[in-house]
């Protein structure tokens, strides 16, 4: 009998042992809920990838602050993906797999972004698709796992397309990195405004490779063109050589630039006092946006990490917001439920309120447009007004079209 | 006709540029016979340099020129440290080696830079009295272009007094046509690799600080140039400074006057314009065959022996772990053994090139990336599934290998690597801007495995099966009378060739075999990822591969697959742990080509031979 009871107390420890493993997942009421994150932290892009982290940090502070979400505080899991698709995709798979995260979000290059959405679909986790531009993301490759925060290549396209239309200009050029963001917002810009203006004709094309621009060649090819006005797509170190080199040469003098992205603090700071002037770009003027939410955010960021914010670092605190009103939204850490939560999810962000179309998984948060202008010394844009991005979509039946299982 | 020469002028300021970064490589590979892939991050460097300089001395005139000079100074500093505390301890290693080396030396550099300097591009001012333009036949033609221009012929002209009015000059030239007899006439080598290394670094240095006024500084400028500066010295002749500036303006205006009718085709070019050259004459424009010969270089392999009686426990054990693995570990440890099957079928692939046929590789990603993109564009364009696509991935990688290994098998050594290089970006650049078939950079998604497959346990077993079967049927030919040939012909071609064997026909069978093999990695690699994108292609990848080779030991049939597995660990998990990965992967590279050149088998060999 004593061997009988001392089995049946084994027994007990047991089954006491393994009640508490459920529980100690019940339990987790307490525990943070896990956000995975990936992105291209280390090599050129961190330029760009640390102000975004900086933004998602902060919100990750500031909701915990409040209390955090559901009762539960948000943790990020963050991993660096070092540029490289297949490895993004293998940190997705230890993020699910191993560190049991809930959902997944960032990336900042669009292969990345699609490689990592078509991951999320195949294993049915809910996707936050942070920066990347490229449109295939919601419309050619789009998914039922995938949302995106950033305003596409073709929304921002179409915000320039529109002030290029106003413009009397009739002759366009146009230079783009050959690979398919150039390709992409090329296209964008001019069906969008040969269908506002069709006297319009583009009479060069130049198609550098990315980041090996010859900027002397391709300013003067451009020029040999004769054209009215000129259409931009380069960034980055192509892009200062670019006005440097079109600058010296007098390739900007008489004629209206219109450029994709040039005025996000990332890609204007760093021409210092040769930022071009009179330029009409997308971007975001940190300085002088005169609203109440953003000011709040502005005042945060400088004080927490004694730094402006670049767009970057606005998309990285959106991304957070926006998960925070999803699970709100949801009320359960559940992949069927969040993914329900984040159509027509309601938000509102330092850029205003925004709205996740259900659609097509786009976000309508927009962006700035406006003129470059040279103060002190540095780039800044002027009469500048926000376009929201609701406004820059093809109608919904174009939509349907573009984006397959409609 | 105005436009015509003012392109023209614009093309050959271009050309200065590219010349100034590929002399110094030029002169180092001429005396060191190193082919170094650290010289754009030395160029890099000269520009941070170059811009910390002007910030702090004020960016007058006077103030840009001492920059450019003391930025000089600096990198060839820096080259002298580099030179002197490893480098010349590899000055014997085989080509390979070196190459990896040198890579390990950028991926620091890279890290470090990034510390430093931080991540944002850094544009320094013009330079002030040549920040204006002047007019010629009514084109506005910046007046540093003329600097610049100017300047390149002044190094031109410098480096020719130097090379024919000086005892050191005459020394570097002797050592650049025969080392064996300059170090036979009492010349200190060591010495002499030391001033040359120094001389190429200075002059990457001011290269990269020369850019400053016309472009950013940014952490993009080593690898961007580094691929072009390789392709200008091996079309003018790596040794050769003439050459160094015929290439350099040859592309440059091949590009400026290209680009106003293919504006697409920039990329590409510059390839085609290697390949070209390399196929019709091997060592360059101005560059004359080299007088060692393979052979010299490397003594004869030991002979293979069979798999003895730990080797046996090695390979059955480490089946076994395999086998059991998927419930022994956890569920994404399935996943990181599925990549490390399928890259340890890849390495297995090279390393069937490296020491099965001597054949030294620098652009193995071709194939692998064409396995993938073979079974991708399968799945996209003809909707197969994953069956007959897996069977079209080594299908894919041996067409490339057939037409690719035709042209190189014909040349050896450091030149054969840089046509397999030139083969690869070529291929490269088709997958990234040939957006109609290839979806560019955006890549091929919806690659996923049937249904029966679909669970990474089952996608396991098969990936394990067929590559497992894949390394064993690599080492079986090597055992083969093929094999027995393939490694006659890399221990003495001139004797093979003697008794009868066709060396060439022999060699271009073992790169499509390898090209098949690597193809099938490839294609696993697709499905294993679900997508594939262009830089499965990249030289990164190639670089990959030859680490794992080597970490695992060149001379042992273990050896890659030992390295694929490290390496692949060694991947993941530094990852979560730093940011500064890169730095020590780097680390990792040097320290073994210094400290363990045998790889981690032949450290294993070495233990076992030490008498008890």
């Amino acid at each position: 009998m004593l061997r009988m009871s001392v089995r049946t107390y084994l027994i007990a420890v047991m089954a006491v042992l393994l009640s508490s493993l459920p529980q100690s997942t019940a339990g987790a009421q307490q525990d943070p809920i896990r956000i995975g994150e990936i992105n291209s932290y280390t090599g050129p892009l961190a330029a760009f990838t640390v102000p975004y982290r900086s933004g998602w940090e902060l919100a990750v502070e500031q909701i915990n602050a409040g209390g955090g979400v559901l009762g539960r505080s948000l943790e990020v899991i963050s991993r660096d993906d070092g540029g490289k698709p297949a490895d993004a995709v293998k940190f997705a798979e230890e993020l699910i797999r191993r560190e049991k995260v809930d959902l997944i979000a960032g990336t900042f290059l669009s292969n990345i972004g699609l490689a990592v959405a078509d991951f999320a679909e195949r294993n049915k986790v809910l996707f936050v698709a942070a920066e990347p531009l490229s449109d295939a993301i919601v419309w050619a490759k789009g998914n039922d796992y995938t949302f995106r925060l950033r305003p596409s290549t073709y929304m921002q396209a179409a915000m320039l397309a529109e002030e290029a239309a106003k413009l009397p200009a009739k002759r366009w050029a146009t230079v783009a990195p050959n690979y398919e963001y150039g390709q992409s917002a090329v296209k964008a810009f001019k069906d969008v405004l040969k269908g506002l203006r069709p006297d319009i004709e583009f009479v060069e094309e130049q198609w550098p490779a990315l980041f090996k621009l010859d900027a002397g060649v391709t300013v003067q090819a451009i020029a040999l063109a004769k054209p009215d006005a000129i259409f931009n797509v380069t960034f980055s170190i192509d892009l200062a050589k670019f006005v440097r080199e079109g600058q010296l040469r007098g390739l900007f003098a008489d004629r209206e630039v219109v450029s994709l992205l040039t005025g996000e603090p990332e890609y204007l700071d760093p021409l210092k006092d040769e930022a071009p002037e009179g330029w009409i770009v997308t971007g975001y003027p940190w300085q002088s946006i005169e609203d109440p939410a953003h000011n709040a955010f502005l005042e945060a960021y400088q004080k927490r990490f004694n730094d402006y914010p670049r767009a970057g670092s606005i998309v990285g605190y959106n991304t957070i917001l926006t998960i925070a009103a999803m699970l709100r939204k949801a009320g359960k850490v559940d992949t069927d439920a969040m993914v329900a939560a984040m159509k027509n999810l309601d938000l509102d962000t330092p850029f205003g309120p925004i709205t996740y179309r259900s659609l097509d998984h786009q976000s309508t948060m927009g962006a700035y447009v406006g003129r470059t202008a040279k103060v002190d010394g540095r780039g800044v844009m002027v009469d500048f007004r926000y376009a929201n991005g609701a406004n820059y979509l093809p109608d919904d039946a174009t939509v349907r079209k573009l984006r397959p299982g409609w | 006709m105005s436009f015509i020469v003012a392109q023209a002028i614009t093309g050959l300021a271009s050309a200065a540029s590219l010349f100034l970064i590929a002399v110094g490589l030029s002169i180092v590979f001429g005396v060191t016979r190193v082919v170094n892939f650290a010289h754009g991050s030395l160029y890099m460097l000269g520009a941070y340099i170059a811009f910390t300089l002007v910030s702090v001395m004020g960016g007058s005139f006077a103030g840009y020129l001492a920059a450019f000079v003391l930025s000089a100074l600096a990198v060839g500093a820096i080259g002298a440290l580099m030179e002197t505390t490893f480098l010349r301890r590899i000055y014997r290693a085989p080509e390979l080696f070196q190459l990896l080396a040198t890579f390990g030396v950028v991926l620091i550099i890279q890290d470090l830079t990034r510390i430093v300097w931080g991540a944002d591009d850094l544009f320094a001012p013009r330079m002030p009295g040549l920040d204006g333009a002047i007019n010629v036949l009514g084109h506005q033609l910046p007046e540093y272009d003329l600097f610049l221009i100017a300047v390149a012929f002044l190094v031109l002209g410098g480096l020719w007094l130097l090379f024919r009015r000086t005892r050191f000059g005459v020394l570097v030239r002797a050592a650049t046509e025969d080392r064996e007899m300059v170090s036979a006439l009492g010349i200190d080598q060591r010495w002499l690799f030391t001033a040359a290394f120094v001389l190429g670094a200075a002059l990457a240095g001011l290269g990269g600080a020369l850019q400053i006024p016309r472009q950013a500084a940014s952490l993009s400028m080593d690898l961007s140039i580094i691929v072009d500066a390789f392709v200008v010295v091996v079309v003018g002749g790596m040794g050769s400074i003439m050459g160094a500036f015929v290439a350099a303006v040859l592309i440059s205006m091949l590009l400026a006057f290209g680009l106003v009718i293919f504006p697409e085709i920039t990329l590409v070019l510059i390839f085609l314009v290697m390949a070209v050259t390399l196929v019709l004459k091997p060592s360059g424009l101005f560059g004359r065959p080299e007088f060692t010969t393979e052979e010299d270089r490397r003594s004869p392999d030991l002979p293979l022996r069979a798999s003895d009686g730990l080797l046996r426990i090695f390979w059955w054990g480490l089946l076994l772990v395999a086998l059991a693995a998927p419930v022994l570990l956890g569920e994404f440890a399935v996943i990181v053994l599925t990549e490390i099957a399928i890259l340890a079928l890849f390495a297995a692939s090279l390393h069937f090139l490296l020491w099965g046929g001597g054949l030294i590789t620098f652009g193995h990603a071709a194939y692998f990336g064409l396995g993938a993109y073979g079974a991708g564009l399968a799945v996209f364009h003809l909707s197969l599934g994953m069956e007959p696509a897996l069977l079209l991935a080594p299908l894919a990688g041996a067409a490339g290998a057939v037409l690719f290994g035709w042209f190189c098998v014909r040349l050896s050594g450091i030149y054969m690597a840089m046509l397999t290089l030139a083969f690869a970006q070529i291929t490269w650049s088709a997958a990234f801007q040939w957006i109609g078939f290839t979806g560019g950079d955006n890549g091929i998604l919806g690659v996923w495995p049937s249904a029966w497959a679909s669970s990474p346990v089952a996608f396991y077993y098969l990936t394990l099966a067929v590559c497992a079967a894949g390394i064993w049927g690599l080492r079986h030919v090597v055992f083969s009378p093929f094999g027995y040939t393939l490694r006659a012909t890399r221990d003495s071609a001139v004797r093979s060739a003697a008794i009868g064997i066709d060396v060439t026909h022999h060699r271009w069978l073992a790169f499509t075999l390898a090209g098949a093999a690597a193809g099938i990695a490839g294609g696993f690699f697709a499905f294993a990822k679900g997508s594939v994108f262009p830089d499965v292609l990249f030289v990164s990848t190639s670089v990959d591969g030859l680490v794992m080779v080597l970490l695992g030991g060149v001379q042992s049939l273990a050896g890659p697959v030992l390295g694929a597995i490290v390496f692949t660990e060694i991947e993941t998990e530094l990852n979560r742990l730093t940011e500064l990965w890169q730095l020590l992967l780097g680390v990792l590279i040097v320290a073994l080509v210094v400290f363990l050149p045998n790889g981690l088998a032949g450290l294993v060999r070495a233990v076992r031979r030490r008498p008890a």
